[in-house]
């Protein structure tokens, strides 16, 4: 054993032994300025919790910190990513990290001490990032002045590392397990410095996720997976047609089925639920419930009406979005002009795990398990569904079966907690796949006129992209649509770095009964398909190489400029292939993060399409677990590719034709592309999201990539209605 | 009482013959780990083992399971320790994680058959849908636990 490390054991057992004989509160005299000012937990009148640095931190006396987790694990990895950035400023062992997801109730309690819990908008890292590496900072400076008021030392003197501070001139050292209790009462330090990436030792790594084991033994429990003494189970039918409602319904027809408890109207009249005592009891007699609905006006709406209507609106003027420079007099000026109208389905999320909510909803309150988005929307919604204040609800947050932005509804929350108030036990609501398809917020149905108008010499001189669609600010939060123009519609038109000096960017809103909603990338899930597939047209137009071509109007951006740069090298741009092959490229930024794809395909005889190489580079700015960030990739050019083939949800007599995987085909195993990840990352200030950006430009790129195999330029979504034959 | 053999166990089961298989194991065995996901053969997330070979559960009757021997995802090990659970966690396969009993009872039963399984008879054997989209770690992880160098 060296000198230097039978000091530091030395050291450590004193302090332990110290810590104890104190009860575990001071330890070794220390002097302890500021008591209680540092826990939340003291303000809010509740006796803190041993080790507790603050509502993030808990540093047990055993030396494992535990690391609180607000946003929803639903695949995305911020379960691991967000203890991550924790941890890095905390400079912890990362070997003894555990992480817990925040308990929704005390951020109840404690005036929003969590901040959000909603997940949505590639928020967890680029949406906390400030306020978890403060937390983790301010927590380390708490530890080594403790260390340092024990020794009778200046704080400056000692250095933290690895879940130990040290006096570096005398060695002497102190775990953060034995230093906790003491540090939790000195008052936390106001502007810590973060540390900067060059010398992350945590964060920027990417060690194994903490979710993953659970998930490879069936331990992991999903919100489907929820047990609860004397539960019982629930089948729902809502109107298939939206906004439709219950006339009347047969209930002696199943009542007398096995295991059949009771048939319930849900409040609204919008749905039926039967309970029993297992699921496919109530299943069964669900589906051997007779119900009459009326369906009102909406019955009567189709597919074509509503697509008419989109028609319609691209030749009303619309209202302004972006408009630079003078689009109609350089247009009317131009050499040559391009024009086209693009087109992009509704689309439903299709989550693995089909919607549900187990609640239970006694004289004390109500308390649900449940996979969701939000936890604290969860809680809202169980309150006002039982009609109880927020204190008086528990959730129980489980993993996430999948999300996509459609957990972050609670219907199925309102609907259980619904059922049970009506049962007096508690239920679990398990919606049928053909319920989840037919009962989704969807993705919304929006086209798009693109003009752009070139000189002589190839040169973009006149711009114009108007988008006329469904918004989803009108229908989920309306005072968000700001002077008739909803930002998620056209985010991926105007807002992209493009020069462009003589432009026109517009929105039509043409709304349906058709429910939507936030859908992976949401708005650059059409207008980067719509966008960067018209850029390509354009570029070929002007005779010019689509990377060339973009090259030009990226110039003033140094960032866009390398993420087109690295993924023409990586994706081998220019490399001749062989023939019934192409390569395309897109770009796109959205949710903070720009993202750009070289697709490269194969069309054969036959018109079959195989996407056979995809290269993403991306630059979230940071990058807090590479591998999580290449699972993403991978996972949105699945998601991409899966709506971009198959995906198209249509509307007869005012209900989804679509129904189960049968007739709403997803990507599977063997039409999987060779999907490689690279970063290029910009740093500094800018932190962008992970979860959605890398499917947005994906369907362009592949668009383009068959453009270049066989001639044929796809204006409109889904590919499984486009015939690629070439001959 | 219907007799169902599964992971080595014998239960007296007290449901319905033609209750299928999925719900018989989730809600009166209480083994979760096998899931639902379209209930109609479609998706795969309902994957067990009967005699070793894979079925949907969903779609499979309880009477029609008789003596069969089932083995359900908490079969596969007590620890985790199995080399397609092992090659799963090595190469971080799962994202939501909500298919993926599916997906390794569906590997597991291919390199029963396939010890070194051809991309070819990967791709026909790994028929599970994954909204995450985590094939390509699936395909690694199947390398992985055959010992294929990719
Ligand atoms: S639930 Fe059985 S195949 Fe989908
Ligand atoms: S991991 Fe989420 S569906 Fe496969």
């Amino acid at each position: 054993m060296t000198t230097m490390n039978k000091l530091a054991s030395v050291t450590r057992r004193e302090f332990v032994a110290g810590s104890a004989a104190t009860g575990g509160g001071l330890a070794l005299g220390f002097h302890l300025p500021g008591i209680g000012a540092a826990n939340a937990q003291v303000s809010a009148g509740l006796a803190p919790m041993a080790g507790e640095m603050n509502a993030w931190i808990v540093i047990g006396k055993d030396d494992t910190v535990t690391i609180r987790v607000h946003r929803s694990e639903m695949g995305q990895g911020s379960s691991t990513a967000i203890p991550q950035l924790v941890a890095e400023e905390l400079q912890c062992d990362w070997s003894k990290v555990r992480m817990e997801f925040a308990s929704v109730m005390r951020h109840i309690r404690e005036n929003k001490v969590y901040v959000s819990f909603s997940t949505g908008g590639s928020q967890a890292i680029r949406g906390s990032h400030v306020y978890l590496r403060k937390a983790g900072a301010t927590a380390r400076e708490m530890l080594i002045r403790a260390a340092a008021l024990g020794w009778g030392v200046p704080p400056a003197d000692c250095r933290a590392e690895k879940g130990v501070v040290t006096h570096v001139a005398s060695g002497r050292k102190a775990t953060y397990g034995a230093l906790a209790d003491a540090a939790a009462k000195i008052a936390p330090p106001a502007d810590v410095p973060f540390r900067a990436d060059a010398v992350w030792n945590i964060a920027g790594q990417s060690p194994p996720r903490f979710d993953v084991p659970a998930k490879v033994d069936g331990s992991a429990v999903f919100g489907m997976d929820v047990k609860v003494p004397g539960m019982v189970h629930a089948s729902i039918k809502q109107s298939p047609v939206f906004g439709g409602k219950v006339q009347s319904y047969d209930e002696a027809k199943v009542k007398s089925m096995p295991g059949v408890q009771a048939v319930v109207k849900l409040p609204g009249d919008g749905a039926v639920a039967v309970v029993a005592e297992r699921y496919w009891q109530a299943k069964t007699a669900m589906d051997a419930l007779p119900i009459v609905w009326d369906e009102g006006e909406n019955g009567k709406v189709s597919q074509a009406a509503i697509i008419e209507r989109l028609k319609a609106g691209l030749n009303e003027p619309g209202v302004k979005v972006r408009h630079d420079g003078d689009f109609d007099g350089a247009y009317a000026k131009a050499a040559k002009k391009v024009e086209a109208e693009y087109f992009a389905p509704f689309l439903d999320h299709a989550c693995m795990e089909p919607m549900n909510c187990t609640a239970s909803v006694t004289a004390g309150g109500v308390e649900v398990w449940v996979s969701t988005q939000n936890a604290e929307g969860a809680l809202a919604a169980a309150a006002e569904a039982a009609g109880v204040p927020p204190d008086k609800v528990k959730v129980n947050l489980m993993y996430l079966g999948g999300g996509f932005g459609r957990r972050g509804r609670q219907d199925y929350v309102t609907q259980a907690v619904g059922i049970a108030k009506q049962v007096g036990k508690p239920v679990k609501l398990i919606w049928s796949r053909e319920e989840d398809i037919q009962h989704g917020f969807y993705r919304p149905i929006s086209m798009g006129r693109l003009q752009a108008g070139l000189d002589a010499q190839g040169n973009l001189m006149a711009y114009a992209h108007k988008v006329c669609g469904q918004s989803i600010f009108a229908y989920l939060l309306p005072h968000l649509v700001k002077d008739g123009v909803d930002a998620s519609s056209v985010d991926g038109t105007h807002n992209q770095a493009y020069k462009m000096d003589n432009c026109k960017f517009d929105f039509v809103m043409r709304n349906s009964h058709v429910p939507v909603g936030f859908w992976r990338s949401v708005g650059s899930s059409q207008n980067a398909f719509i966008t960067e597939s018209f850029i390509d047209e354009v570029a070929h137009a002007a005779g010019k190489d689509p990377v060339e071509f973009r090259r030009g109007l990226l110039a003033h951006n140094k960032s866009w400029t390398n993420c087109l740069n690295m993924a023409a090298e990586k994706g081998d741009w220019g490399k001749p292939l062989p023939k019934g092959s192409g390569r395309g490229i897109a770009i796109n930024a959205c949710f903070g993060s720009i993202t750009c794809h070289v697709a490269e395909v194969t069309v054969d005889a036959r018109g079959r399409l195989k996407v056979d190489r995809v290269v993403v580079v991306l630059d979230s700015g940071h990058a807090v677990h590479p591998d999580n960030i290449a699972a993403q990739n991978e996972s949105g050019v699945v998601y991409a590719l899966t709506a971009m083939m198959h995906g198209e949800i249509t509307i007869k007599d005012g209900r989804v034709e679509q129904s189960n995987f049968d007739n709403y085909p997803v990507l599977m195993f063997d039409q999987m592309p060779k999907v490689e990840s690279y970063l290029s990352l910009t740093q500094g200030e800018w932190w962008g999201g992970v979860g959605e950006p890398s499917l947005a430009p994906l369907m362009a790129a592949v668009a383009n990539a068959i453009f270049a195999a066989t001639g044929k330029r796809i204006r409109s979504l889904p590919l499984k209605n486009q015939d690629l034959k070439t001959a | 009482m219907i007799d169902l053999k599964v992971n080595g166990k014998l239960h007296q089961v007290d449901a319905a013959p033609d209750t299928p298989l999925l719900w018989v194991l989730r809600d009166n065995l209480g083994l979760t780990g096998t899931k639902y996901g379209c209930g109609i053969a479609q998706c795969g997330a309902c994957t067990v083992h009967i005699n070793g070979q894979p079925v949907r559960a969903c779609v499979t009757k309880l009477a029609a399971v008789g003596n069969g021997a089932v083995v359900t995802i908490e079969g596969l090990s007590n620890d985790k320790s199995h080399k397609v659970q092992e090659a799963w966690i090595a190469e971080q396969v799962p994202q939501c994680g909500y298919c993926q009993s599916g997906q390794i009872m569906a590997a597991v039963a291919l390199l029963q058959t396939a010890p070194k399984p051809t991309d070819a008879q990967i791709e026909a054997a790994m028929t599970n849908i994954c909204r995450c989209g985590t094939y390509q770690r699936v395909r690694k992880a199947i390398y992985r636990a055959a010992g294929i160098k990719a």
